[in-house]
């Protein structure tokens, strides 16, 4: 059942809650204590992950690490914990980015440094344990429990205009959580009346037939929910306004990690619970994520904030990702997968190096900078990087997701596939103009002549990142083996579910909106 | 040896590694360490592919094929592809004048940029960057590889356009290139996608050429045609032809070197490699050749019609390259690949003779005019002339270079242009016009050259400010690789003399075995599998190179095309000395008495403005409208709305639970009241 024969998984979810036991009890004076004690436990925690890769089958598409312990027994609701791969390399990236989150803010944050650094580790628990838990209670009582420290890293350290930014973050979120509360319940009664089991495990959901008139509203409930949180057009405009106003970390964490909640909800419950809803709803998905691609892209074109700007590329990046989830084959799903790790370092970095340059000047307006560069050559060079990263250049991580997302949605709706192309051309296009008037040009502002280039904790904090670009750009190999197995599986499982459905009963709502849309094509069993 | 072949990209990416990170701590100990590690870099390159090229001469024409996988790239089901590189006579070739160019360059390149304090490590670290993508480019084995390096060419032009970012001019036109150069890169991707899925629907899921091109008999028609012209949009991006140019001759905003390298010699011509290696694919669709032959012929025009009025010495230059890529593609795309070839090898070393030998100049009237603290346009012909006795080394070598440019018989553009305007008239898939148009571009060459070489280095010295005093030969460094080049320039043409001048045209039985068709190893491995449509157009267009006898032209009217072509260039010449140093009125009498035409050419056809008002102009309103009015005032009122719609109701709702008793008591009397009555109303009824 498990390889290590040792509850690794609870280990790595629960090890950030030890941290915040230590901190709770330290001064709340000795904030350089508070702050090293929160980086040596985040950075144990990332080593403490890694087992999960090296004992990783690359081989089965089975859960791995299980851990089954019965929590709530007369409602069938389990500790059920396990990693496949489409888990392992999220929750790596979470270890790998929180210890980052934490040492980018060592300056940043000056106020209520114990209630931050118990903010941020609270946070990776509920994260993780969001990514690990294969029972529905479980996940939606993390996924609620992720809301909670983000609301308040927030509503507490961020800036003018935070309690409108925190409020509608988290109004949104829970606005959707609710029908995907009812869906779940609904699921757990309807499996009760079928097999007579009471259960929330969603190894054992998967094998559930649903009548189809009702799939389409369960389906409807989680995809809303996922939507809102990915965030798919036009559910996004939360996205904007939560960045703006939280602290670097803050950002980071949620562009690095709680976006991907969205799209790993898609494809770990949403899309294997209702596959012929799914496969109903492709058409809609695809054409909300590319226009996510151009709109996303075309806004940030013209924000006068860097951090917006960002945060609207977000909107376009992770258009991508879906876009390649719903391409529903391998090159897709992969490339998705491949695209949210890219989008986390990436995006990561460019909130962590807008966050470098607020802190020196107070300021993030593009107008308000230029030739940068001059002064500052290192942080240029990290700004760069990540740039390249952020438009696909090949060569870079970016690239690979991108390419392979682009073949994947090209099988299976050449014309998506097209407009999404020319997302890429817009894309260099933000993001080198940004780039251009940020760090180039004459440097004419006497308020930036004298900004000092990045520091010792500055580089630690950005290299770890722009070496990743690199190698992931090179040996994406290194990475995407250990998703072969379970990314293989999922299709192979998903299209006979789906012509299982098919057969049942073929006039439906969703033949009725795929009649009126696009036919998607190529869908017949290509699943490599 | 073959299987050592990786070493090639990898001593300038180690070349990238070294300056990039310990540059500043070299340039504080000693510069010439940087130089040593970025030339030497790029002189080991050199050195081992001259060493796999003679190797690969030993081996017979059938054989010269060999295909060398360093590891996985990216590979997701059937998706599978491989950093692997090709050793073939095209991939030789390119590579061997890529790093032998680029070798003279960046020894070029210590002189010219000895000036920038603290940033050279920068330079040359691009700089490597740039061989490793370009080597990658040209010796990758499959289309995704050589995709890699043609961004990545791009970005090194990008950082390097903009090398002197505190002007803004510059930082927009590393911008403008890169941007430019993704709206072909678009085109490029979806050929790709096309290529891929269409091969992958008969069951081969493969980018490498040798498979590609084995298989490409199983597309139909109208996809090779598709396909071809989506590849062709990035070529004319990255090779700067019709109507994706533009960004090319903002790109001098670069130092002169770069200029060399990248726009020039090396960069530039990718596109025209590129087809060249897919030229089995391109034979397959004759409509797509055509389009390729006519944007190649109008480039040449349109580019030389505007180099004929510019006063930047470099940006005279960018044109006429410009002009001379179109030429390329015009070979291309009358079937006559290894003629388009034969022009990216001579053009490669008489245009980047050329960009050296205008950056020689612009280095001397910069010293000149520092000394003297002068701020006058240096790169400005008009602030120029009579540079010929000041900087002699680089006036003969810019007149060898010229010459050959403008075509003048036994200098190496001569023989290249010639079969090119040749073979635009005799092949099949020629025309009379297409070598028409050609033939005026080359006269319009000349002119616009001899114009370069008597406005800069003939009559008076116009340098202002006493400068003129001041005006020195640059060192050893620069001149040396001006005169390496120059002696190429001068005698590349002898690899390709023509059948008719009584040369065996050795560069053309060269490059035959990738040219899909003679006895080379990719027809071999097709083995008879190539369909009869594709052989027979492959047939048909060789059958006119290599035979010359089956030309449907006669030797004779080889002649004669070459004397009028000849001829014409040589007007060319005599116009511009009549209107440079005869009569130097002129010029400014025919911009009076033409001041429409004048303006329209000055301003190069205002390109520029019209891509400006219906381009990025309505991009941009269009995104701010998204942003203003979608997503704060449709969507986020739609949010803020129901919000407030909420907070309404409950202020509304509020008064119900005020707490007070007697309000309670009033509500409870009064709905007591209303159901008595409602049920005597009903009892009533």
């Amino acid at each position: 059942m498990n390889q290590l024969s040792f509850p690794i998984i609870s280990l790595v979810t629960f090890f950030p809650i030890f941290g915040v036991l230590i901190l709770l009890m330290i001064d709340k004076e000795s904030e350089d204590v508070l702050r090293g004690t929160a980086v040596a436990f985040t950075v144990i925690e990332f080593f403490i992950s890694l087992p999960l890769i090296f004992y990783f089958n690359n081989v089965t598409h089975n859960m791995q690490f299980v851990e089954l312990i019965p929590w709530v027994k007369s409602f069938g609701i389990n500790y059920h914990m396990g990693i496949d791969g489409i888990s392992l390399w999220l929750v790596i990236l979470t270890t790998f980015l929180t210890p980052i989150c934490v040492l980018s803010s060592w300056s940043y944050i000056q106020k209520y440094v114990k209630e931050y650094m118990v903010c941020l580790l609270l946070l990776e628990t509920a994260m993780l344990g969001a990514l690990v838990s294969l029972d529905l209670i479980l996940f939606y009582v993390f996924w609620e429990l992720m809301l909670i420290p983000m609301y308040l890293l927030i509503g507490v350290w961020g800036g003018p205009q935070k309690i409108y930014a925190a409020v509608k973050f988290f109004m949104y979120t829970a606005a959707g959580s609710v029908f995907m509360l009812l869906s779940i319940i609904f699921l757990y009664y309807y499996n009760y009346k079928v097999t007579g089991v009471y259960t929330f495990s969603i190894l054992e959901l998967y094998k559930l037939n649903i009548p189809i008139s009702v799939q389409f509203w369960l389906c409807l409930a989680f995809f809303v929910s996922f939507a809102i949180k990915v965030p798919m057009f036009p559910l996004h405009t939360w996205l904007p306004d939560a960045h703006v106003q939280a602290p670097t970390a803050g950002s980071v964490i949620l562009a690095g990690v709680l976006l991907k909640m969205g799209t790993y909800g898609f494809l770990r419950f949403a899309m294997p619970l209702f596959p012929y809803a799914t496969h109903q709803f492709t058409p809609v998905m695809a054409t909300l994520a590319v226009i996510g691609i151009i709109y996303g892209a075309l806004v940030a074109m013209v924000q006068p904030d860097m951090k917006k700007l960002v945060a609207y590329s977000s909107v376009s990046h992770l258009g991508y990702v879906m876009l390649g989830l719903f391409a529903l084959n391998m090159q897709g799903i992969e490339g998705g997968l491949y695209q949210m790790l890219n989008h986390g370092i990436s995006t990561g970095a460019l909130f962590l190096i807008v966050g470098m340059i607020y802190e020196r000047r107070h300021t993030r307006m593009i107008k308000d900078f230029g030739g940068i560069a001059k002064v500052m050559p290192v942080f240029a060079t990290f700004f760069m990087i990540a740039t390249l990263s952020s438009v696909a250049v090949p060569g870079t991580n970016g690239f690979v997701g991108e390419i392979m997302i682009l073949i994947g949605a090209f099988r299976s709706f050449p014309i998506f596939a097209v407009i999404a192309a020319f997302g890429a051309v817009l894309g260099a296009l933000y993001m080198l103009w940004m780039y251009q008037r940020v760090m180039f040009c004459p440097l004419d502002k006497p308020e930036n002549q004298e900004l000092k280039d990045l520091n010792v904790r500055e580089i630690v904090t950005l290299l770890p990142l722009a070496v990743l670009v690199f190698v992931m750009g090179f040996f994406p190999g290194l990475f995407l083996r250990k998703m072969d197995a379970t990314v293989s599986h999922f299709l192979k499982d998903f299209n006979t579910r789906y012509e299982a459905y098919a057969q049942q009963q073929p006039q439906s709502l969703g033949d009725k909106i795929a009649a009126v849309l696009p036919a998607s094509e190529n869908k017949d069993k290509i699943i490599e | 040896m073959f299987d050592k072949v990786w070493l090639i990209p990898i001593f300038p990416i180690i070349g990238v590694l070294v300056n990039g990170l310990l540059g500043r701590r070299f340039e504080k100990i000693n510069k010439s360490i940087i130089h040593w590690v970025a030339c030497g870099a790029v002189a080991l390159s050199f050195i081992v592919t001259c060493i796999l090229f003679f190797q690969m001469l030993g081996l017979p024409a059938d054989q010269r094929l060999y295909e060398f996988t360093w590891f996985k790239w990216i590979n997701s089901g059937v998706l599978h592809s491989y950093v692997a590189y090709q050793i073939d006579p095209l991939s030789m070739m390119m590579c061997l004048f890529v790093t032998g160019v680029g070798f003279l360059i960046h020894v070029y390149s210590i002189g010219y940029m000895s000036t920038e304090e603290g940033r050279e490590y920068r330079f040359f670290a691009y700089m490597n960057l740039f061989m490793f993508a370009m080597i990658n480019l040209v010796l990758a084995n499959n289309y995704l590889l050589l995709f890699l390096g043609w961004e990545g060419v791009g970005l090194c032009s990008y950082l390097l356009i903009g090398f002197w970012f505190s002007e803004e001019a510059n930082a927009i036109a590393g911008k403008k290139a890169f941007i430019t150069n993704r709206i072909g890169d678009f085109g490029f991707i979806l050929g790709l996608l096309l290529l891929y899925t269409s091969l992958g629907k008969h069951g081969i899921w493969t980018l490498q050429f040798s498979e590609v091109f084995t298989h490409v008999h199983l597309l139909s028609p109208q996809v090779a045609t598709a396909i071809c012209l989506l590849l062709f949009v990035g070529c004319t991006a990255k090779s700067a032809q019709i109507p994706l140019y533009v960004w090319l001759p903002d790109a001098m905003a670069g130092p002169t070197p770069v200029s060399a390298l990248i726009h020039a010699a090396t960069m530039v011509t990718s596109g025209v490699y590129m087809v060249a290696r897919s030229n089995i694919l391109y034979s397959m669709s004759p409509f797509a050749m055509g389009v390729v032959a006519t944007f190649g012929a109008l480039t040449a025009l349109f580019a030389a019609s505007i180099g004929l009025v510019q006063n930047d010495i470099k940006k005279v230059l960018a044109y006429s390259t410009v002009s001379q890529l179109g030429y390329m593609f015009l070979g291309l795309g009358v079937g006559a690949y290894a003629a388009g070839m034969f022009h990216v090898l001579t053009h490669a070393f008489f245009k980047a003779l050329l960009f050296l030998g205008s950056g020689a100049v612009i280095h001397s009237m910069h010293q000149g005019l520092h000394k003297v603290h002068s701020h006058v346009d240096a790169q400005d012909m008009r602030n120029m002339g009579g540079l010929k006795s000041k900087t002699p080394i680089t006036y003969v070598t810019f007149l060898i270079g010229t010459l050959a440019i403008a075509g003048i018989p036994g200098f190496s553009g001569f023989f290249s242009k010639d079969e090119i305007l040749w073979k635009a008239y005799s092949s099949p898939h020629g025309h009379f016009l297409l070598w028409l148009i050609g033939a005026i571009a080359a006269g319009m060459t000349a002119f616009y050259m001899f114009r370069l070489v008597f406005m800069t280095f003939f009559n008076e010295c116009r340098v202002p400010d006493g400068a003129d005093e001041h005006l020195h030969e640059c060192p050893k460094t620069m001149t040396v690789p001006l005169m390496v080049l120059a002696f190429f320039a001068a005698v590349a043409g002898y690899l390709g003399v023509p059948h008719a001048l009584g040369g065996s045209n050795r560069i053309h039985h060269f490059l035959d075995p990738v040219m899909g068709i003679g006895p080379g190893k990719l027809l071999h491995k097709a083995g008879g599998t190539i369909a009869h449509g594709a052989h027979a157009a492959a047939e048909a267009v060789h059958g006119a190179g290599m035979h010359h006898a089956a030309e449907h032209g006669s030797m004779f009217a080889e002649y004669l095309l070459m004397a009028i072509s000849v001829t014409i260039a040589l007007l060319g010449i005599f116009l511009a000395y009549t209107m440079y140093i005869k009569k130097r009125d002129m010029p400014e009498k025919l911009a009076n008495s033409y001041p429409f035409l004048y303006r329209l050419l000055l301003n190069k056809w205002y390109v520029d403005e019209l891509y400006e008002l219906t381009v990025i102009k309505p991009i941009h309103g269009f995104s701010v409208l998204l942003w203003k009015g979608v997503d704060v005032a449709i969507i986020d009122g739609i949010v803020n709305g129901v919000a407030r719609i909420v907070g309404w109701f409950s202020g509304v709702v509020r008064y119900i639970q005020s707490g007070y008793v007697q309000s309670y008591a009033v509500s409870v009397v009064l709905g007591t009241v209303v159901l008595v009555i409602y049920y005597l109303i009903r009892a009533i009824s």
